[in-house]
């Protein structure tokens, strides 16, 4: 007599087990205790070495303006914030909706994809003055870079993805007599997650520099123009806080993006899958 | 689930059963390059028959030819005698249950939204699919697994939530592509012994790949093997062995010729590739 549950069940609670491990916090705790160890000697050597502040602030001198200048940081940051999260939904939006057309028919596959791919090697940023001249210092242009920036890592991942999926699952469905649309619900789209959350993470990373060269370029607001302001009138330590916000939100927006695709995708990851309670 | 080294009733003898699957001068071609070459074979009603062949002859593609995932250049098919290549309108996709060479479940599902998949497709009773899905789990090894997904399984469990999926869709004709290629030695006994039981109980008509000479003996009526590419039918033999059939019969004196005289027809192929019989 051979238990076949109980068997695999062992093998299955082995596996569950080993998830249970401190790398997860250790590959968190090395990063910062590094970013703090060099936080603490530039603030000591900035202080030993008495370095001017027009030159060189000392971290504390960076906090210390982050914190008088709030309001004024704050109504630049809502600018630019509002400029890459506007491009980034649109591009998101568009991106897909290519993908899946491109999927969907073959014409657009021999027409768009190569199109798309081939200008990829276009430098956006370049097109920016253009865009000025077009749409003058308002918003408008920084989100329109901001929309090309990120389209392409978007597009071009999901419509990978969606080639990618697994033939023997597409002959599958066929061989049960799924629709097109069937195939594409079932096997192609959620197979195109991974590739979607990988462009979308890219994107977020280029996201908030596009808008920051946008408004180096021309603007009357947003966290370029003020790094830009602040250089020309070596107002050093608001400059270091204009970086430090801008590295803070595509920071903050990477990880929000990563976190949603751990949603989106439970299953790339086995220890989770594995952890999912039973239902039946 | 328990497996029991001897089951009690015999296999039902289906030699007189009426013909479910007819393939007559089957030929099917890539790009002008003919992968399978005028291939006859029947398949009676709950005949369990085994394709043997050296690898890239064509077996896979004469059971997709079947499926109705690829259509044959020349020849006729026919289900339950029913013609359907050369096509009478509609399409044959959907007519039998059909288990592709890899496990194909979709990662993103679990267990049991897998197994249910047929249900889905075709908007039949989604709900009652599933409840003939958890009724199953313990006979397919799977209780308490419904809700997890692939990668959290063992190798063999994979395989029959696999196979629960192609028991799910409900078509008497399961075409199993090498279901236990990628199991390793033991768990694929196990799962041989495991197939031989459910048949046993389901009664479906098999058309089933394998590269294993053994496995073949063990399970299937009757072994088709086929030469190499293009792969055309060379010997269809009645398996002379009793059942229940049990992993013991493979020190038995009969199994022990049939499985060289199968290994010799193989050995011939690989011998001379291509060459026609
Ligand atoms: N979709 C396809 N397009 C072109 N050629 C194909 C296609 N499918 C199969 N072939 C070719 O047809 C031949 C038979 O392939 P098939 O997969 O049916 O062999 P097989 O007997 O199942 O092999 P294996 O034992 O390795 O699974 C091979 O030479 C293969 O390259
Ligand atoms: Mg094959």
């Amino acid at each position: 007599m051979i238990d076949l549950a109980r068997r695999d069940a062992a093998a299955v609670g082995n596996r569950r087990a080993r998830q249970f491990d401190v790398r997860r916090l250790t590959s968190w705790l090395v990063p910062l205790a590094l970013l703090s160890l060099t936080l603490v000697i530039w603030e000591a050597w900035v202080r030993i070495d008495d370095t001017p502040a027009w030159f060189m602030p000392s971290p504390s001198a960076v906090a210390e303006e982050l914190w008088s200048s709030r309001a004024l940081l704050w109504e630049h940051t809502w600018t630019t914030l509002q400029e890459v999260l506007l491009g980034y939904a649109i591009a998101l939006l568009v991106g897909v909706t290519t993908a899946l057309l491109i999927a969907y028919s073959p014409i657009a596959e021999r027409t768009i994809y190569p199109l798309i791919v081939a200008s990829q090697a276009i430098p956006i940023i370049a097109l920016a003055p253009i865009l000025l001249i077009w749409f003058g210092f308002g918003m408008t242009p920084k989100v329109i870079v901001v929309v090309l920036l990120c389209y392409f890592p978007i597009a071009v991942n999901m419509a990978d993805g969606l080639r990618a999926a697994d033939r023997d699952a597409l002959n599958l469905l066929r061989s049960m007599g799924a629709s097109r649309w069937q195939q594409m619900r079932i096997v192609r789209i959620p197979s195109s997650l991974p590739y979607l959350i990988s462009g979308a993470r890219i994107a977020a990373a280029v996201s908030v520099i596009g808008a920051i060269v946008g408004e180096w370029v021309g603007a009357s607001s947003g966290l370029g123009y003020l790094m830009t302001r602040a250089a020309s009138q070596f107002l050093t330590a608001r400059l270091f806080a204009t970086v430090a916000i801008s590295a803070a939100l595509g920071i903050a927006l990477f990880v929000i993006v990563a976190l949603v695709g751990r949603l989106l995708v439970p299953w790339a990851d086995e220890g989770r899958g594995a952890q999912r309670v039973s239902r039946d | 689930m328990t497996i029991s080294k001897q089951t009690t009733e015999d296999a039902p003898h289906r030699a007189a059963a009426a013909v479910q699957l007819a393939v007559a001068g089957l030929t099917v071609s890539f790009d002008g390059v003919t992968a399978v070459r005028n291939v006859n074979l029947t398949v009676h009603q709950g005949e369990f028959v085994a394709l043997l062949g050296p690898s890239g002859c064509g077996k896979s593609t004469l059971l997709n030819a079947i499926a109705g995932l690829v259509e044959p250049e020349a020849g006729t098919l026919r289900l339950d005698g029913e013609t359907v290549v050369p096509a009478n309108g509609a399409s044959r996709l959907g007519r039998v249950a059909y288990m592709p060479q890899r496990d194909a479940l979709l990662p993103w599902r679990t267990v049991l939204e897998n197994a249910t998949l047929s249900a889905e497709v075709h908007r039949s009773g989604r709900a009652a699919a599933l409840e003939r899905a958890r009724e199953l789990l313990p006979r397919f090894g799977l209780e308490g697994f419904g809700g997890h997904y692939p990668a959290a399984l063992s190798g063999g469990m994979r395989q029959r939530a696999a196979f629960l999926r192609t028991v799910l869709t409900d078509r008497e004709v399961l075409l199993l592509d090498e279901p236990f290629g990628a199991l390793d030695a033991l768990t694929r006994r196990t799962m041989q012994e495991w197939l031989l039981d459910l048949w046993n109980d389901l009664g479906h008509t098999i058309l089933m790949v394998t590269h294993d000479v053994e496995e073949a003996l063990l399970l299937a009526d009757t072994v088709a093997v086929m030469t190499a590419r293009p792969g055309t039918l060379k010997a269809v033999a009645p398996v002379e062995l009793p059942r229940p059939r049990t992993a013991d019969m493979t020190a038995d004196q009969g199994f022990i010729e049939q499985k060289s005289q199968l290994l010799a027809l193989l050995r011939e192929e690989l011998r001379e590739p291509g060459s026609a019989p």
